[in-house]
């Protein structure tokens, strides 16, 4: 091995750490805000890179159809909560259409913009908004009405909706891989390194987005008061904080970040509709990493995970993974030892 | 007709419903039902054991795996490389099985089980992906192929590997399981595990190592998997990495909470119908969407989460309502007494705190204090709140380390030892806000205080040779019942009770670890008039039997009215000690309580 291989790989190690990174940091902001250990993140990936590339052959993704389905169970969910708290009809459809509002615009404009052949990055877009509207109709489906149940039930609902949305991948994308194109497709030589365009890409648009959650957490109220219903739920909604509307707020930036993550690594691998479990699990050991809590942590995980990753797959490709997933022990041995305490329920 | 007594005794007994279900069972083995329905119940078994072990660690224990199919799996491929490669008998390879589970599964559970309970279902994700990707890799295991071949096992050269009689061993394993289990969660070392779901702190105070269960019951979960794994190998005669995949280790949990976790049968039957469901669902779905895939995921995750919200017990919640609640039946009358510790002789200092501090960070809760309490004494710490009472308690107790200072305990110093040493010594607490195992009967919380006192662990319980021990632990807590007065509520549920009987729940507790100091955190905060009469007259008759007692309480009446010294803290010092007439007419402590007039 030498230093020409060992830079491609740091740079390969890179690349996909800054994915995984964006993803423990979706895992890390869900945990805290909601309790929620969030196994299906991966799925948003999938989702996006597969809704653009459905976008790309001039159909109308079938995640928008699913999209409705979910904006009517939630509208109805919400209709019928209304109702129940206040009797008030106007009220209760109210509530309704606010919930069906965003879904029915998403989806209205991805239906009609999908035969007329747009722009990429126009179709990028849709592709975000699509997802990103997924996120909170997730938490109002299936963990609103438990937010205040414990954290293994959370967990175990996790898993119940990381079944139904890898069949509903298949069921909607077909059991096909796609691979995205290029967003940039120039070829840069530095110091007789190869970087391709994308992985600047990766790379800057990784880094902006953990400086704007950054910015967000540490300079607006909003986001302060998402850190307060991190810390006590009750405590935050005895001051007016919407303790549902903080959770459908994660899981919208959660699903943001999935989306983006699915446009990212689009172009560099084939994407099939189970290939964001494996992808999202990885931003998860890296936030193991911090412990769940800890942002900086967790990104300094990803790109350790990035890393082992590109050098494994080129010691023992065949046991890429199980370097990767085995890596979560002597983390856990680590934080153990380090901070290890039990805690009291 | 009616029959005699003990033949209806027997009737009734957990033992004629156990031999009426193997009895089913082999009939059903020998009746003529179609082959088809024998192979479905193999399938059936094989689950079912999985999911017993989930019954205890998810349902009873609170903790969950999605790696139990990566267990499934070791016991498969460690009986399918043993037997077709070296030729091992498969009596020998299932131990090798159980060997290599029992390892890995100390390691995952060691590594996880020490930081809170979401990491172990984490590592559980990670490791079973992990062991599947090598199944699948490696080239001694066959990669992806797997290894064909697998022998059948054979009972005196009789192939007892497929259809009928593989019903029988594979349903002879699962009731044997289930019996265990039942038994298991009937035995000391069930109350210490459901202890700990309701409270580590309070499962520690009962002398409970709570790492220690947690791993156990981690362990015995793998390894009815791994007996699981065997089976299916020779069943099948040959293994492959899919089937023990994360799907498979989250569909085990699954078919535990449709089933219902916390149950033994809710579990069996969640197996039958997942598996019926499954069956179902493989041929109806691709015919309704028209394509051919494996759809039936979408169902699963969906009704996973609506069984959550609308049923957390499960299925089997609902048919357990309507059968009968089985009544301990009172078998300790002639049980051996348990042994008595010495206790010390009257006037002697049982307890000694010397400047004891503690500091979080820049804050000092608790500063230099310094008291002891004699045999026979009834001591009372009081002060305003955040004086620093709890804090000290807690000191004591082992719950928090101390910052300087030492605590000795009859003469030995006990600061820095973990609560259970603590308890061990002899000290045994109640606590603020009561912590109680509310499924389990009030004999049986109690019984819970004299875990120290018993020695029988989780084999002994699950082959039913604790009983002798078990006598007399219930002997002893229905005697401590019946010392505090509350004897008449033995076999109430411990949730169903009002907080006045429940305070006298934990004293009893406390009193069945045959302590020599008894610590009462606040025993009369929530208490009406006639039950804080009662528990006056409680502790009253307790020094008369010469017990020592700290109380921490803020009801001056109960305070002045039953001790003999009092410790007053403020703001984390020593304000004042002496008689509850000194402490009564100390201008300090009224100005402590009340504020000072200008």
């Amino acid at each position: 091995m030498d230093l020409s291989i060992v830079s491609i790989l740091m740079l390969d190690g890179i690349t996909n750490g800054a994915v995984y990174a964006l993803l423990g940091l979706a895992t890390v902001l869900v945990f805290s805000v909601t309790r929620v250990i969030f196994i299906p993140q991966g799925e948003f990936v999938a989702y996006g890179a597969l809704t653009l590339a459905i976008f790309r052959t001039g159909q109308v993704p079938g995640t928008v159809w699913l999209l409705l389905i979910m904006a009517v169970l939630a509208a109805a969910m919400d209709v019928r909560l209304s109702w129940l708290h206040t009797g008030n009809v106007k009220r209760a459809i109210k509530a309704g259409l606010t919930t069906l509002a965003v879904p029915l615009v998403v989806s209205g404009l991805a239906i009609w913009a999908a035969p007329n052949d747009l722009p990429l990055l126009v179709q990028a877009a849709l592709t975000v908004a699509i997802v990103t509207a997924f996120g909170p109709l997730v938490y109002r489906l299936a963990y609103q009405s438990l937010a205040d149940a414990s954290s293994l039930v959370l967990l175990i609902v996790s898993v119940g909706v990381h079944f139904a949305m890898t069949g509903l991948g298949l069921l909607f994308f077909g059991a096909e891989g796609f691979r995205n194109p290029s967003f940039w497709d120039e070829r840069m030589d530095l110091a007789g390194l190869s970087i391709t365009g994308q992985a600047v890409i990766i790379v800057m648009v990784s880094l902006a987005l953990i400086v704007l959650l950054w910015q967000f957490f540490s300079r607006t109220l909003y986001g302060k008061a998402l850190q307060a219903t991190a810390v006590n739920r009750l405590g935050a909604r005895l001051m007016g904080i919407s303790t549902h509307g903080a959770g459908q707020t994660t899981f919208a930036m959660a699903a943001l970040i999935g989306a983006l993550s699915g446009l990212l690594i689009g172009p560099t691998t084939t994407v099939f509709y189970d290939s964001g479990f494996l992808i999202g699990l990885k931003g998860f050991v890296a936030a193991v990493m911090g412990g769940l809590h800890s942002y900086p942590l967790a990104a300094v995980g990803a790109l350790f995970v990035g890393l082992v990753e590109a050098f494994g797959s080129f010691w023992a490709s065949a046991f890429k993974e199980v370097i990767v997933f085995t890596l979560v022990l002597p983390i856990l041995l680590w934080r153990s030892v380090a901070g290890g305490h039990s805690e009291e329920h | 007709m009616t029959l005699p007594p003990p033949i209806q005794r027997w009737v009734h007994s957990a033992r004629a419903q156990r031999i009426t279900l193997l009895a089913c069972m082999l009939l059903y083995a020998v009746s003529p039902v179609p082959e088809f329905w024998i192979t479905q119940l193999n399938y059936i078994a094989m689950y079912s054991l999985v999911i017993l072990g989930l019954v205890l660690l998810t349902g009873i224990g609170g903790l969950t795996s999605f790696g139990q199919a990566a267990f499934v799996g070791i016991g498969a491929y460690t009986t399918a490389y043993l037997s077709v490669n070296l030729g091992w008998s498969p009596w020998l390879t299932v131990f090798a099985g159980l060997f290599i589970t029992a390892i890995s599964a100390l390691v995952v559970g060691w590594i996880t089980l020490r930081m809170s309970g979401h990491y172990l279902p984490l590592a559980t994700i990670a490791w079973g992906l992990s062991l599947y990707y090598l199944m699948g890799n490696l080239d001694g295991l066959g990669k992806y192929d797997g290894i064909l071949g697998v022998p059948p096992i054979l009972l005196f050269g009789w192939d007892i590997s497929q259809g009928r009689s593989f019903f029988v061993l594979a349903w002879g394993l699962v009731l044997c399981g289930a019996f265990a289990l039942l038994n298991l969660l009937d035995s000391r070392t069930g109350r210490a595990i459901r202890a700990m779901r309701a409270s580590t702190l309070m499962a520690e105070a009962m002398g409970v190592d709570t790492l220690r269960h947690k791993v156990g019951i981690f362990l015995i979960a793998a390894l009815f998997a791994s007996v699981s794994g065997w089976l299916f190998a020779h069943f099948q005669h040959t293994v492959n990495p899919s089937p023990f995949s994360l799907k498979f280790g989250i569909e085990y949990l699954f078919m535990a909470v449709l089933g219902g976790a916390g149950f033994v049968w809710g579990a069996i039957s969640g197996a039958v119908m997942t598996k019926l469901l499954e069956d179902e669902l493989q041929v109806l779905l691709p015919k309704l969407l028209g394509t051919s895939g494996s759809y039936e995921v979408i169902v699963f995750g969906i009704v996973l989460v609506l069984v959550l919200k609308y049923l957390p017990d499960g299925v089997w919640s609902l048919v357990g309502r309507c059968l009968p609640k089985p009544q301990r039946t009172d078998d300790w009358h002639n049980a051996a007494p348990l042994p008595e510790r010495t206790k010390p002789a009257h006037g002697d200092t049982v307890l000694e705190v010397k400047a004891i501090r503690k500091q979080f960070g820049g804050l000092t809760a608790v500063n230099d204090i310094t008291f002891s309490i004699q045999a026979g004494q009834i001591v009372g710490l009081i002060g305003p709140n955040g004086a620093g009472k709890s804090t000290t308690f807690n000191l004591i107790t082992g719950v928090l380390g101390l910052t300087t200072g030492e605590v000795d305990f009859c003469g030995h110093k006990v600061s820095g030892l973990p609560s259970r040493e603590i308890a061990r010594r002899g000290v045994s607490r109640t606590f603020q806000h009561v912590k109680m195992i509310p499924e389990l009967t009030v004999l049986e919380n109690v019984a819970l205080g004299a875990q120290l006192r018993g020695h029988k662990g989780a084999l002994s319980s699950m082959l039913r040779l604790d009983r002798h021990e078990e006598q007399s632990l219930m002997r002893e807590a229905a005697r401590q019942l019946e010392r505090i007065g509350m004897g008449h509520a033995m076999h109430e549920l411990a949730g169903n009770l009002a907080m006045g009987p429940q305070r006298l729940l934990e004293i009893a507790r406390a009193l069945c670890s045959d302590p020599a100091l008894l610590l009462l955190d606040e025993p009369a905060a929530g208490l009406r008039h006639k039950e804080k009469q009662a528990l006056i007259a409680v502790l009253r008759q307790l020094r008369s039997e010469g017990m020592s007692i700290l109380l921490v309480e803020h009801d001056m009446d109960l305070v002045m009215d039953v001790t003999d010294h009092i410790v007053v803290m403020e703001f984390g010092t020593l304000l004042m000690e002496g008689t509850p007439q000194e402490v009564q007419q100390s201008p300090k402590v009224r100005a402590a309580y009340l504020g000072v007039e200008h």
